[in-house]
């Protein structure tokens, strides 16, 4: 028997996410001979569009169209796809804001198993799906399995299933729509606003050749300073992790990664910055990146080019003088 | 508002390095410090904010052993009123649902109108608080970056999406919220605060007082199951710069000059 999978489609403005075809990657993982659905929820043109986009990399691709669906609501979607998903269904979700807010419950409701954030799925032996996850912000990995003996909700973390090319898979769109609505939209508890966009700040460090990202690792705001002081001497911008930014010692817009800015520059100094893939998620472009760290196992030395194991707190006045003092 | 908020205890990253024990089947527990979950922290204060503003009450409640009361203690010091430790031996090996499934019995004991979880914690899995709503019948928002209050029957929040924007949204109460860093500044709380709570009575609950049948919870009860804990192989990795402090200065400079990285 032909396993089926089902994926959800992140699309926006029209175009399908990177994730849209990596969904396929993780589900040919799952079993290279599954059948892959498509599942694209939206609306008008843009919903077209998308399910126009993906149809040829999947076997079929099921489009949900209504108004409502415009905007993103994890309430509602996850109602629509327990009306359409068939018993014991396997289906994989993007690990993002959208999947975080969707997915657990949807498990739930599907009475189906849960495996989050999987970074790579190993295959399935009877019903036991072997996969690999990571815990302590990635520090650590483990291996799991998971019962899918009825059904399972799976998150596929962003960037970690590599997309292939499946052009040819010979898809076709089909309308579920009539079925999923069955007359009515789902109340929900939930309505969507709007949607705020971020605050720009003083400096646009998206533009920046060189920066000088900073993390947890500086320990108190009184250390700054040494940060600001090298970023200067190397003629380049200062960013930092999400910590650094809860802790207010910088400014929301100097944040890189997934709910932060992307960037891409020539050079990036990671100075006390672990390494999270929500972090390195806002790095683009491959620059040169030179890590310090003071532990020598932090996730951030797997993806630098240069590393060093030291005490930022020693090391980055030292590095400061010598570029000042080599002019 | 009557506020439930659901804390763990889990080893502190940022105190211990975290590595795998000798034959992978757990990380390494010796000598590890443990402290509150960071996001928990966040929900904590943004309870206690709530309550200050409106009346009412903050429980704190952790699924654990008994060595987790010291974080229901810890938080009880920040402001919460109350504190519940769920505690078990067949709870052990729970998964995320069994989890939920612990905490929405105590939370059917007692009567709330909003209940906060850590946006993630430890196992990076994310998923108590969705499962918990979605056994409740309660709207769910995951990644709750700001909160205010409209009336009784509905509050407004901001879920911090992609790119730091804000997705806005109104939501129903009873509700279930997780919570993002950065939403507030989580008080400090000294050891004085902490010795205050040393002698409060924290009350113990197991299946049998939350009605809940072994198999449902534990290991027994669980779809996900960790084989290992492994260290992936660092692959191609930085090449790791050696020698004394001045030598390796030295070479960054050097590596700085050559790849545009000193202007
Ligand atoms: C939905 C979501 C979105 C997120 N978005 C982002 C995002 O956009 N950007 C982001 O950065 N994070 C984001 N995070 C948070 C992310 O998961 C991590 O918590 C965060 O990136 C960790 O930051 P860090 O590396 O600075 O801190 P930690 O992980 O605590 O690492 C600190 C590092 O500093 C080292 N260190 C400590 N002291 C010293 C010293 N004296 N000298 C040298 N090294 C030292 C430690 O060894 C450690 O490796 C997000 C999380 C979620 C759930």
């Amino acid at each position: 028997m032909v396993r089926q999978v089902f994926a959800y489609i992140v699309h926006k403005e029209g175009a399908a996410d990177d994730t849209a075809l990596e969904m396929v990657a993780a589900a040919k993982r799952i079993d290279p001979d599954a059948s892959i659905t498509a599942i694209v929820f939206g609306t008008g043109d843009d919903l077209n569009a998308a399910c126009n986009e993906i149809v040829s990399s999947y076997q079929e691709v099921w489009k949900i169209d209504n108004e409502a669906l415009s905007c993103p609501d994890a309430e509602a979607t996850r109602t629509l796809l327990v009306r359409i998903l068939p018993g014991k269904a396997i289906v994989i979700i993007p690990h993002d804001t959208f999947g975080m807010d969707l997915a657990p419950g949807l498990s739930i409701k599907l009475d189906a198993a849960y495996l989050p954030d999987a970074v790579d799925i190993e295959g399935v032996d009877e019903n036991r799906l072997k996969a690999v996850r990571q815990e302590y912000s990635g520090q650590i990995s483990t291996h799991v399995v998971c019962d899918i003996s009825g059904g399972a909700v799976i998150t596929a973390r962003p960037g970690s299933f590599k997309a292939e090319e499946t052009k040819g898979t010979g898809g076709q769109i089909v309308d579920k729509t009539a079925e999923a609505l069955k007359g009515e939209f789902p109340e929900t508890g939930r309505r969507f606003i709007e949607v705020v966009e971020a605050e720009v700040g003083d400096v646009d460090i998206t533009r920046s050749d060189i920066l000088v990202s900073v993390g947890r690792g500086i320990e108190d705001e009184d250390n700054m300073e040494i940060v600001h002081d090298l970023a200067r001497a190397m003629g380049g911008d200062v960013a930092c992790s999400r910590p650094v930014v809860d802790a207010k010692w910088l400014e929301k817009s100097r944040q890189v990664g997934t709910s932060g800015k992307t960037v891409k520059p020539k050079v990036y100094m990671a100075l006390g910055i672990s390494g999270s893939f929500q972090h390195q998620g806002g790095i683009k472009g491959a620059p040169f990146m030179i890590a310090i760290n003071k532990n020598p196992n932090a996730p951030i030395f797997q993806a630098a080019d240069v590393g060093v194991v030291a005490d930022i707190l020693d090391f980055v006045p030292e590095l400061t003088d010598k570029i000042n003092g080599s002019r | 508002m009557e506020i439930l908020v659901c804390i763990k205890r889990v080893p502190d990253t940022s105190e211990n390095e975290i590595i795998v024990n000798r034959n992978g089947t757990n990380i390494e527990l010796e000598d590890l410090v443990y402290s509150v979950n960071e996001w928990d922290n966040y929900a904590v204060e943004e309870a206690i904010q709530i309550r200050d503003r409106v009346g009412g009450s903050v429980t704190v409640v952790t699924v654990g052993d008994e060595e987790a009361e010291e974080v229901v203690r810890r938080e009880m010091a920040m402001g919460a009123d109350k504190g519940i430790l769920l505690s078990d031996e067949v709870f052990n090996g729970s998964d995320g649902k069994g989890v939920a499934g612990i905490i929405k019995a105590e939370v059917e004991k007692g009567k709330y109108d909003l209940i906060l979880t850590g946006a993630l914690a430890d196992d990076g899995a994310g998923q108590v608080g969705g499962m918990l709503a979605a056994m409740l019948d309660w709207p769910y928002a995951s990644l709750v970056i700001c909160l205010e209050e409209i009336d009784d029957k509905k509050i407004k929040i901001g879920r911090e999406i992609e790119g730091g924007n804000l997705e806005m949204l109104e939501i129903n109460l009873p509700c279930v919220l997780s919570i993002q860093t950065g939403i507030n500044e989580p008080r400090y709380v000294g050891i004085r605060g902490i010795r205050k709570t040393a002698s409060v009575e924290i009350p113990v609950h197991g299946a049998e007082e939350l009605g809940l049948s072994s198999e449902s919870v534990g290991e027994s009860g669980s779809n996900l199951k960790r084989l290992d804990y492994f260290v992936p192989d660092p692959g191609e990795g930085a090449e790791i710069l050696e020698g004394s402090a001045d030598e390796i200065v030295e070479k960054l400079v050097e590596l700085l000059k050559v790849r545009g990285g000193i202007k």
